[in-house]
């Protein structure tokens, strides 16, 4: 059997002072880059992007390498909600209302054209884009994206994740966004 | 269908309802009588106790849009499960009161199929023990399956002439 020679790489340490039996930086540091490599993700699949969702989650791809292996389907403890496929208008109070459980922080990763903007189901039963019920924060495009893609949507969620200030969801701006949804 | 299993049908819906049928014929490959719109339910259910006929399988049950003609038809497919003969019957209603006595009282299987047909064309089967939309939004207020209504989302905004020149 051939041997792994290769060093484990963990998370790199935020930059502070460091000394014999201490280390002193910003505590937003250390919760972000806890937070951006603990992500679990609701997966709202409704079509053929999860499909691919369900090879991102696998073997080959294997989105627990980004710490997000632990899928929730609880609204309640998810961090990430992962919109992948057409939402008909029918469905969109019910997306919204497992939006509204999720506990903050949260964030929303829109895969795929028909999530993003009705895609090719430019007609009277879909919606025309999840941002029209709910804020978005990652739009992923491709019909449906590969795996790479959903990935690369997960990174760019890890890096607002990291970098978000620790006050962001306690601002005006962050409350007036959320009610010009129709979100309390 | 042959011509004698035409005429068998055409038989027992003329012994009691003289003066129903419209036309008759083959349309494509399948039998299909034209009916007035009155007394259909009461000729289904004719079709379905007669020994001759015994039409006791409702396939489908849809409506077409005929905006030229002012008319919507709803169109009712059975299916003699013996012989393995299939009839289409149809009826014109104007697009003004489009309203005909429901097919549930012979049909059970005709309950979700009058209200898809009600929410997409505007059909009222009158008698029908729950008339709402099934398949739509509840609060939609056109019935999207008539051509005046346009088939695509009339709120998006990135279809515009400034980007793909229409």
């Amino acid at each position: 059997m051939e041997t792994i020679t290769e060093k484990i790489k963990v998370g790199e340490k935020p930059e502070g002072f460091e000394g014999t039996g201490f280390f002193a930086t910003r505590l937003d540091k250390v919760v972000g880059l806890a937070r951006k490599n603990s992500i679990w993700p609701l997966p709202f699949a409704t079509s053929c992007c999860g499909i691919e969702f369900m090879a991102t989650m696998g073997a080959h791809y294997d989105l627990a390498r980004f710490g997000s292996e632990r899928l929730s389907f609880s609204p309640r403890q998810a961090d990430l909600l992962m919109v992948m496929g057409t939402i008909a208008k029918k469905m969109g109070p019910v997306l919204r209302q497992v939006y509204e459980q999720m506990a903050e922080p949260r964030w929303v990763l829109s895969v795929g054209a028909c999530a993003s903007s009705g895609g090719i189901f430019d007609t009277y039963s879909v919606l025309q884009g999840i941002d029209r019920i709910i804020p978005v924060d990652v739009y992923v495009p491709g019909c449906p994206p590969r795996p790479e893609q959903i990935i690369d949507g997960v990174m760019k969620i890890q890096y607002l994740v990291e970098n978000e200030s620790l006050r962001r969801r306690d601002s005006q701006e962050y409350k007036t966004m959320l009610n010009k949804y129709g979100i309390e | 269908m042959e011509a004698a299993a035409q005429e068998k049908i055409i038989s027992v819906i003329n012994q009691k309802f003289e003066g129903e049928i419209v036309e008759a014929g083959m349309l494509n490959d399948f039998f299909t009588l034209i009916l007035k719109k009155e007394k259909i339910v009461d000729i289904i259910d004719r079709l379905y106790h007669h020994p001759d006929t015994k039409f006791q399988y409702l396939t489908t049950l849809f409506a077409v849009h005929y905006p030229d003609q002012n008319q919507l038809a709803v169109v009712y497919q059975l299916h003699n499960l013996e012989t393995n003969q299939r009839i289409r019957l149809k009826i014109f209603l104007p697009i003004g009161d489009p309203s005909v006595q429901t097919l549930t009282t012979v049909f059970s299987a005709a309950n979700w199929m009058e209200r898809e047909t009600y929410d997409f064309f505007g059909v009222i089967f009158k008698g029908h023990p729950n008339l709402k939309r099934i398949l739509n939004v509840e609060d939609m207020l056109i019935f999207p399956m008539r051509k005046e209504y346009p088939l695509e989302d009339q709120t998006r905004e990135d279809k515009n002439d400034l980007m793909f020149g229409r």
